[in-house]
């Protein structure tokens, strides 16, 4: 047997998805040309709240090359978008259609769609729409008092969502210290490189709608369009090409998408649609935006007896498909790492006149970290304990584990599976060298620098169930495929599943060709969110794959003579454990045996395949730290990282060059919403982060290299690999560890209380202290 | 984000350009140079000419000369040919110096410095390192040639003083007296961005005391400047702590600065205060 | 609508003659007319970088020139960087080295990279960084990036 790698679980090996998009073969939604399409473009709302007067498209659809235009007159048939998880019927009102009716929300909001031979014929034509607004009050900060949304009844508030247990009020009454504080976490978003795109289709010949540039929860939204236009799921199919980064944002179901299905419905054309930059930073989904007001109960030696917190998520302008998602995991996941005796937590869900949010890589958890680590620095520096120390003396310990907590993340009852917190800190602070760093960080101060370190732990949540399956083939030349009802969104998805794969059925994971995000394929799949992906989907191909080895062993022990638990298989080829350089018989051959027109049958079923299906009850809980040392110009206000540290234990690691490239790539978005990106808008709702040169995305020179200390420690005992998600990691950690460092480099306990630290904004905290 | 149509003309000489550029400036005619200002704003649709008059392929004009004390720097020499020094007194190293803050080095390798000049963006290097130099700017027109002083030249946040007739042609910097110091210092949120604000400062030390001090700002407000009375607190004073902060004061008490939705008045003086200083310690530690 | 003109566009040593507005871009014109999709379109307003390409060996953002501008100059684009099949070294540290995850700010940085080590394979550190801030990527945090190109650099430099 060969020793080259074939890359079984734990081995770095090169992704299987590299050749066609370094060589500029690959297949984005952008590449893809159907004959006779059409282009869409839209005409947005300009104004952030306002009547629809008048949108008069007659000029525009005399323009040429103009096939139609389309104003909410023309798609009264088409309901508003649903969520994802079903009727919500308390948030119904705030659905979007895929056009404006009556008045618009938000600027960015679609208001009339052109179809044209060509794309810049088509933004010829939704430039000459001449279109009237009535423009109303906006409303523009989520923390306001609640107030009339609109002139149908609706009010700012669409829910108050809580969560928690015991008795916080007694609690709070009988705490040696009460410790309060406000802190905001910025309007940002996950930005993919490549901006949105729909192409609809619809197959008269099979009578069969297709929208291709689906990317995420295909299956999902299959659903969803099948609802809303009234059809069977078998008459709708969803394709994924090549994705340009999910994030979070892309692949949920927007007007846009609904809108190229709708069109080429009734036009029996295709329909593309390319969404362009500026569209992106006004249209796609939003996310973060909150402002805690948070209380701690503690007692004499810091020890947390309760936790009340109440927040003000700013929505934006309608619900999109998540609901309340990012809400209700807020105050699931809050207390975090530390044993917290009482716990209550009030989301407050706002709408205001700004682009519609949703979740973002680590929805809930970057912006709770942030607000439960800077509490647990003002505890600290209030009682004069260290901030490392009281962080162990309310840690969770492995003694506890599993520990269950009475909330619900995602619709799962929060059950910690497992995990040594304060070890891993321990063997963090030991990488960086702690001692030294401080007594170095001293010695820079007292010579007139500003530099400082941070830290932050953090619990992740990942492997959503309940359930998901995948489907193994082995064909006659030896070749496998893998299918899932998975989703690739850049992250190295196809190479993940064909090592789980290759590692459980014995062959080189080069031999595996993974689908995934195809609905005509398979009937079921998760798409690819909330770090899912690896767990169960890994966890369903290693249950296929096993099914198939088996199939193939019982198959070669007649070939081979021999009884099958004494057959092994590596790269492909079986053979007798005790004689590896004895008989052997290929997969290809077996699958050949298998095939229905084979005597060899017997009385087995056909094909070298099988399905397997992985369930859980609840998600794993993968953890980690993040230690930041910065140094801040006091002059410019300008914070630059000098060294980030990421420790996490992610239970086992499939590739763990690819666990390295999701943390460093996910610490690069972490640094972005707490130094540079923030959606700003004007007292009028209207956006000032519109072009890519508002919207600051870190560049190669603000971000620095990470360490990463890569921890196996605690597989997890929920599946069979002992795997947990790898996607969230690298931001979940990052604002507050960095506001931790910045508060230290100033000697400023408590300064940064907000998200992103922009220079202006940290030269007012100077200055405020100066004065 | 497509741009709206326009008539594409592509001259060869400069007679002809500025032909086209008097046949159809009343029709919103532009000057088509390195594009890398004009395009994104014909992309989002801000700017609609309905003529563009490319300077490309003009013969004669992606030259770098030297006549009577000035370097001469024609319509499409590109910021990306002040990479390494191009003449070699202290203006060479100078605009190497500064051409690295430039944006991207694929924007460098289209942009142009007179284009700079031309759009007149308030956070443009090129502006404030013409009104701290004093440049000529060279003016064509069909009606004929003239020269503008900088400044006279810009006239606000992406406003000059150019007939809309005229092309930017040339643009003269004095060739800086050998021992000139200088020290460049601007302040973006990330490396490559706009500027929130800059700082140009040059002078010469004879006899211990500080001569023909020049500070330029760029960024701070609408169009970038010489600052008279920053440079006075220079003049005459010997180089070191007391005179820089000096400067630096005057500087940023000179300021009348822009703001927007992030940045105030306030934070954009302070800056101004803050780079003036450095600038000038890197000047002296030359 | 304007009229459209016929130009020839040399991409890759191939010519291709094309019917364009002259508002088409470069990048549009190389995607859609010349069928070369490994070109990306990200911003459209010369920020992202996703769309560069070398124009006479320079790399330039193709959304920032009309097609019409780009006669008779040599275009490089992603789908020649490998010749006869075989990867440049610069495409293979891409792989080697994990420099990249959903790919698509991966040819406008394998241009960039390309046209900066072509003319200056000795590049520094702190120059290379600085020119690789030239381009956005979302997914990398661009560590890997940063080791694919100085590793690439350094076989090319052997090869020398």
């Amino acid at each position: 047997m060969s020793d080259r790698a074939m890359g079984r679980i734990g081995e770095s090996v090169t992704r299987l998805e590299d050749p066609p998009l370094v060589t500029g073969r690959g297949r984005f939604a952008g590449d893809i040309n159907l004959a006779h399409q059409l282009h869409m473009r839209l005409l947005r709302s300009p104004v952030a709240h306002g009547r629809i007067k008048t949108v008069d498209v007659e000029a525009a659809r005399a323009m040429p090359g103009v096939y139609a235009v389309w104003t909410f007159d023309d798609i009264r048939d088409v309901p508003p978008i649903d969520f994802r998880e079903g009727r919500i019927e308390k948030y119904e009102p705030f659905r979007q259609y895929i056009l404006a009716r009556d008045r618009v929300r938000y600027v960015g909001e679609p208001v009339a769609a052109v179809f044209a031979a060509d794309p810049y014929a088509a933004e010829d034509a939704a430039d000459a729409i001449l279109a009237e607004f009535e423009e109303l009050p906006a409303i523009t900060d989520g923390a306001d008092a609640p107030g009339a949304f609109d002139d149908a009844g609706h009010r700012t508030e669409a829910d108050i969502v809580t969560q928690g247990y015991g008795d916080v009020e007694k609690a709070f009454a009988k705490a040696a210290h009460v410790i309060e504080r406000e802190f905001v976490v910025g309007r940002h978003s996950g930005v993919p490189l490549e901006t949105r795109g729909a192409i609809g289709h619809y197959d008269a010949a099979h009578d069969v709608l297709e929208l291709h540039g689906a990317a995420k929860v295909p299956h999902r939204n299959r659903e969803a369009l099948a609802r809303m236009f009234g059809r069977p799921l078998n008459a709708v199919h969803l394709f994924e090409s090549h994705v340009g980064g999910g994030f979070g944002v892309r692949g949920e179901l927007y007007p846009e998408d609904v809108l190229v299905c709708a069109a080429a419905l009734r036009f029996g054309r295709p329909v593309k649609w390319i969404e362009d930059r500026m569209e992106h930073l006004l249209a796609t989904n939003h996310s973060r935006q909150q402002r805690h007001r948070i209380r701690a109960a503690v007692d004499a030696d810091g020890r947390l007896l309760a936790i009340d917190d109440t927040f003000f998520h700013d929505q934006g302008a309608y619900i999109r498909t998540h609901g309340a998602r990012v809400i209700t995991m807020t105050c699931g996941i809050l207390p975090g790492p530390y044993k917290v005796a009482d716990y209550r937590a009030t989301g407050h869900f706002r709408l205001t006149n700004k682009t519609p949010a949703a979740t973002y890589r680590s929805p809930g958890r970057f912006e709770s970290t942030f607000v439960r680590e800077r509490l647990m620095d003002a505890i600290a520096d209030e009682l004069g304990i260290g901030r490392l120390e009281l962080r162990r003396r309310n840690a969770v310990g492995p003694e506890d584990m599993p520990y269950a907590l009475p909330l619900v993340v995602l619709g799962d009852d929060v059950e910690y599976d497992n995990g040594d917190y304060v070890g891993l800190l321990d063997k963090a602070l030991d990488h960086v060298g702690w001692d030294a760093l401080q007594a170095d960080l001293q010695r820079r101060r007292a010579a007139g620098e500003a530099v400082g370190a941070g830290v932050a732990m953090f619990v992740e949540k990942s492997g959503l169930g309940p359930s998901d399956g995948a489907k193994v083939t082995v064909d006659p030349s030896g070749a496998v495929e893998l299918i899932t009802g998975g989703a690739s969104i850049g992250q190295g998805f196809e190479t993940c599943m064909a090592q789980i794969c290759a590692d459980a059925l014995g062959v080189d994971y080069r031999k595996v060709r993974v689908v995934h995000g195809q609905t005509n394929r398979i009937e079921f799949g998760i798409g690819a969110h909330a770090s899912r992906a690896t767990v169960m989907t890994g966890s369903a191909t290693n249950e296929a794959a096993l099914l198939v080895r088996a199939k193939a062993l019982d198959v070669a022990s007649d070939l081979l003579q021999a009884p099958a638990d004494t057959l092994d298989i590596q790269d492909g080829v079986v053979f007798r454990k005790d004689n590896p350089d004895g008989p052997s018989v290929g997969l290809g051959e077996i699958a050949t045996q298998l095939l229905p027109t084979r005597k060899t049958l017997g009385g087995r079923e056909p094909g070298l395949m099988a399905e397997g299906w992985f369930h859980s009850d609840h998600q794993t809980y993968p953890f980690g730290c993040h230690i930041a040392v910065v140094k801040v110009d006091r002059e410019t206000g300008h914070v630059g990282v000098e060294r980030y540290v990421i420790a996490y234990d992610i239970g086992r690691a499939v590739n763990p060059m690819l666990v390295e490239g999701q943390i460093s790539g996910g610490f690069a978005q972490g640094l972005g919403g707490a130094l540079y990106e923030e959606f700003v808008y004007d007292e009028r709702g209207q956006p000032q982060s519109v072009t890519f040169a508002d919207y600051l995305l870190p560049t190669a020179r603000e971000v620095p290299d990470i360490e990463l200390l890569l921890r196996e420690d605690a597989p997890s005992p929920r599946n069979p690999l002992g795997i947990k998600g790898a996607g969230e990691a690298g931001v979940t950690g990052v604002g507050a560890a960095i506001a931790s460092a910045i508060d230290d480099a100033l000697q400023m306990p408590g300064a940064v209380t907000q998200l992103p630290v922009t220079p202006q904004r940290l030269k007012v905290l100077l200055d405020g202290a100066r004065d | 984000m497509k741009p709206a149509p326009f008539q594409y003309h592509a001259p060869k000489t400069v007679a002809d350009a500025v032909a086209l550029l008097a046949a159809h400036a009343g029709d919103d005619g532009r000057i088509l140079a390195g594009g890398q200002s004009l395009v994104p704003t014909m992309a989002f649709r801000l700017a609609r000419p309905a003529h563009l008059i490319d300077i490309n392929n003009v013969e004669g004009l992606d030259c770098i000369a030297e006549a009577g004390g000035r370097l001469c720097i024609g319509a499409t020499v590109r910021h990306a040919a002040f990479h390494k020094p191009v003449t070699a007194g202290p203006l060479g190293a100078l605009l190497s110096a500064v051409v690295r803050h430039i944006a991207h080095y694929p924007i460098r390798q289209r942009g142009t410095f007179c284009g700079s000049l031309a759009h007149a963006d308030p956070a443009s290097e090129w502006c404030c390192v013409a009104a701290a130099l004093d440049a000529e700017l060279v003016a064509r027109s069909a009606r004929g040639e003239r020269v503008i002083q900088a400044a006279a030249f810009f006239d606000g946040a992406m406003t000059t003083t150019l007939a809309e007739d005229e092309l930017l042609a040339e643009a003269r910097l004095p060739l800086l007296p050998e021992g000139t110091k200088f020290g460049f210092q601007e302040f973006s949120r990330r490396a490559g961005d706009f500027a929130i604000a800059m700082a140009l400062v040059a002078f010469r030390v004879e006899g211990g005391r500080i001569a023909d001090a020049r500070i330029g700002i760029g960024g701070a407000e609408p169009a970038a400047r010489r600052i008279a009375k920053a440079e006075a607190a220079l003049d005459g004073a010997a180089p070191g702590k007391d005179a820089f902060a000096a400067a630096a004061d005057a500087a940023a008490a000179a300021m009348d600065p822009m703001e927007d939705v992030n940045t105030s008045a306030g934070y954009r003086r302070d800056l101004v205060r803050t780079l003036v200083r450095r600038a000038l310690e890197d000047a002296a530690a030359a | 609508m304007t009229e459209k003109t016929d130009i020839t566009l040399t991409v890759n040593g191939r010519d291709f003659a094309v019917t364009v507005e002259p508002r088409r871009t470069l990048a549009d014109t190389i995607r859609d007319d010349c069928g070369q999709t490994g070109t990306h379109i990200g911003c459209e307003h010369g920020v992202c970088g996703a769309c560069t390409v070398l124009l006479d060996g320079e790399p330039v953002r193709s959304c920032l020139m009309f097609a019409v501008q780009a006669e008779g100059r040599e275009i490089r684009t992603v789908e020649g960087l490998a010749a006869d099949g075989a990867l440049s070294p610069l495409q293979q540290a891409f792989i080697d080295n994990h420099a990249l995850q959903c790919g698509f700010c991966t040819p406008g940085f394998l241009m960039l990279a390309t046209g900066v080590l072509e003319r200056d394979p000795d590049i520094g550190e702190d120059e290379l960084r600085e020119v690789l801030s030239s381009n956005l990527c979302r997914c990398t945090g661009y560590q890997n990036i940063v080791k694919a190109v100085k590793s690439a650099a350094a076989t090319m430099k052997a090869g020398r």
